[in-house]
């Protein structure tokens, strides 16, 4: 398949991982932002073509993974009233809240769709104006274009029963946050490509000066993942620390402009609480003024409540890329995608979910 | 010309000018007896099921017994390349198919929304005289049941078949062997893909049809031909990942599958690569896993083949764990297989 192949040609991976050998002099520990990277790293096995020195640990860019609980038990009680059709991306119905998940609520009758595109969404609740239609409207910077554009025709077309639960989350605070932990390791990153697809790569900027680390902004096939290594180790062993792009088939400096200014229109910039890490400054969106009358929150009027993640569960350290899936006693064991504890087993993006899947050896 | 073919394609209406099954065509009396004598019996038309018993009488030939049930439920009912109809028959002959046994007879039991349009009714029963036919079975026997509107998706079906094995072999997971070569039928997920597209409303550049299709033609080639088949499984729910977990389980051995020499048709893989779903994982209706002695494979890949161009070799057996599945990927290093958790989700982005 075109655009797909040439990307998994073995021959050509496997130049880029003796090219990084030859580069390589001393332990480096790279960090993949997003979770679609982390699963083509496992799925392919590319940990296993690269040199012992490259330590790949996994970074929290899997949206499923970083929605906390609370959200999770938000969206679970309004799924659970009679008068709603909850809308949410496939992947969301499975993540453990505190006490249930979302698929079960469909098991006891709730009216629970999946949806591919927010924009479903709005056609559903135009079709169904004695129902109250409720987006889960999670992601990072990929999904919010999208996310603003329901909102928007939403409230253009007059849509008096669509409403958003919002817990979009944004990567550049996230790095900030991991870069100024004083458990650190990370010594470069593969940004996330789809990203900045829509953000540019101007936000690294700051990021690869302030904190002195090389940012490749990366693709995710193998081919793109090896070459993202091979520029971040090369940087490494310069002792530089710029931005640079290796996703240039999709992304630009500048991103998408369009899809900026209507998130601009729609969301503001606000704290965000974290599954697993916790609250970051600035590192969330939630609706503008302008649209705030489209928030599930507050129309559903719910109220905040403490949640707990389970003590077993080691998968804020994941997402810091503090410990590997397999240090967690849990993983395997009492955690299976069957039964998740913590939602990086849940996603197919989630590092815990990734490891599992597509493990080497038998978990005893 | 029997009566079902005087119908042409659309429904007979009869029934009393009732448009829609209705609680009563369950309850036993004169609505339920037209419902089975002017639509089921008039389209499944035998000699066995027209004498109207309790239940059919079958002559069995000599040689094993095979028997083996299912029940279908999908939504929608109707999707390209096939319906629940079809699949409720090609889904129990392959079953048959799979244990070396010729298909023989059906029975044929129908759980009925109440409101279901008895149009829809006839067209699903249509395409199951028109798939038996083509499998050589004979409905023999069956059963009608309606619930309230709401309580059902329209139509559920379940159909048992009765097939015979007239040859020797013992066609079963035990029998699979160190050594041994994997093949499979032919290109993988057609079905899942088709009936997603439809359910989700997925506009595809090029439409994807199910692959459901009866088997025994293609296994009783493989048996004329005297192979040495171990083992045979259709790859349904859960794909081909569920199906070569199950018989490593089955068989206490290790399968080595080499992911590149999966057959995918195009618009199949790219679809599921926009979804971020696992091909592998993907249900098929019409397509099969072969293991037998590798110094048979040559042969049966050719016989596989004829029926359909795509088929291939894609593993083989080992002794090196027991149960164990391994994947070489396209880059050429080697990975679990792992059974799928369960439903497809498919990715946020």
């Amino acid at each position: 398949m075109k655009y797909i192949d040439e990307y998994r040609d073995p021959q050509s991976t496997r130049k880029y991982a003796e090219a990084i050998a030859q580069l390589v002099t001393r332990p480096w520990t790279i960090m993949e932002v997003c979770g679609g990277q982390t699963h083509s790293i496992v799925r392919f096995g590319i940990q296993d073509l690269l040199p012992d020195e490259i330590e790949l640990v996994h970074g929290p860019g899997c949206p499923v993974c970083v929605t906390p609980v609370d959200m999770v038990d938000k969206a679970i009680e309004i799924a659970s009233y009679s008068d709603v059709i909850f809308c949410s991306f496939g992947d969301m119905m499975r993540v453990p809240g505190s006490k249930s998940d979302l698929t079960r609520v469909r098991a006891r009758g709730g009216d629970l769709r999946a949806v591919y595109t927010p924009l479903d969404a709005v056609k559903i609740a135009a079709a169904n104006p004695q129902k109250q239609v409720v987006f889960f409207a999670v992601g990072f910077e990929t999904t919010a274009p999208a996310n603003a554009m329901a909102v928007y025709l939403a409230k253009k077309q007059g849509l008096k029963n669509f409403s958003v639960l919002v817990s979009h989350v944004l990567v550049p605070p996230a790095m900030k946050a991991i870069l100024s932990s004083p458990d650190n390791t990370v010594q470069g990153f593969l940004a996330a490509g789809h990203v900045c697809t829509v953000m540019g790569t101007h936000a690294y900027t700051s990021l690869a000066d302030t904190y002195h680390v090389p940012i490749v902004v990366t693709g995710f096939e193998p081919l793109d993942i090896l070459q993202g290594i091979y520029m971040c180790v090369r940087q490494l062993e310069d002792g530089s620390a710029t931005v640079e792009n290796q996703y240039e088939r999709a992304v630009q400096d500048d991103g998408n402009t369009q899809a900026q200014d209507l998130i601009e229109k729609v969301f503001r910039v606000i704290p965000r609480k974290w599954r697993g890490i916790g609250t970051i400054p600035e590192s969330g969106w939630a609706l503008s003024d302008e649209y705030s009358s489209f928030d599930a929150q507050q129309r559903f009027k719910l109220a905040e409540a403490a949640t707990e993640e389970h003590t077993e569960c080691l998968s804020g350290k994941v997402l810091q890329g503090l410990k590997k899936p397999a240090d967690c006693p849990a993983f395997g064991v009492t955690c299976t995608p069957e039964n998740p504890l913590g939602a990086t087993m849940v996603s197919g993006e989630g590092a815990c979910a990734a490891y599992y899947r597509y493990r080497k050896e038998r978990v005893v | 010309m029997n009566r079902a073919d005087s119908f042409g394609g659309s429904c007979p209406v009869p029934l009393g000018d009732q448009p829609c099954i209705k609680l009563a065509h369950g309850g036993g009396g004169r609505l339920m007896q037209q419902l089975i004598e002017e639509v089921f019996i008039a389209a499944f038309d035998n000699a066995v099921l027209r004498g109207g018993h309790d239940g059919a009488i079958l002559d069995l030939q000599n040689g094993r017994t095979v028997v083996t049930t299912d029940s279908f439920v999908v939504r929608p009912l109707f999707f390209p390349g096939g319906d629940i109809g079809t699949l409720a028959i090609n889904g129990t002959v392959n079953d048959l198919a799979m244990c070396g046994a010729k298909p023989l007879f059906l029975t044929s039991s129908f759980i009925l929304e109440e409101g279901l349009e008895i149009e829809t009714l006839w067209r699903v029963v249509q395409s199951m005289r028109k798939a038996a036919d083509a499998a050589g079975v004979l409905i023999v026997t069956g059963d009608t049941k309606v619930v309230e509107r709401g309580h059902g998706d329209g139509i559920y079906i379940n159909t048992t078949g009765i097939g015979c094995v007239d040859h020797s072999l013992f066609v079963s997971p035990p029998r699979i062997a160190t050594g041994d070569t994997i093949l499979v039928s032919g290109d993988i997920g057609r079905h899942g893909m088709a009936v997603m597209g439809t359910r989700e409303g997925l506009a595809f550049t090029t439409q994807i049809e199910s692959d459901c299709a009866p088997l025994w033609s293609t296994v009783e080639a493989l048996l004329e031909a005297g192979l040495e088949i171990h083992c045979l499984r259709d790859a349904t729910r859960g794909g081909l990942c569920s199906v070569l977990n199950e018989l490593a389980q089955d068989a206490s051995l290790q399968f080595d599958v080499v992911e590149n020499d999966v057959p995918v048709m195009p618009n199949v893989r790219g679809a599921c690569e926009v979804l971020g779903l696992d091909v592998l994982q993907v249900a098929c209706e019409g397509r099969f896993v072969a293991i037998l002695p590798k110094n048979e494979s040559v042969l049966a890949l050719e016989i596989l083949k004829a029926q359909n161009e795509f088929a291939a070799m894609i593993g083989h057996v080992s002794s090196a764990q027991a149960g164990l599945v391994t994947l070489q990927t396209p880059i050429g290093s080697q990975r679990i297989l792992d059974m799928p958790a369960g439903e497809l989700l498919p990715r946020i982005c």
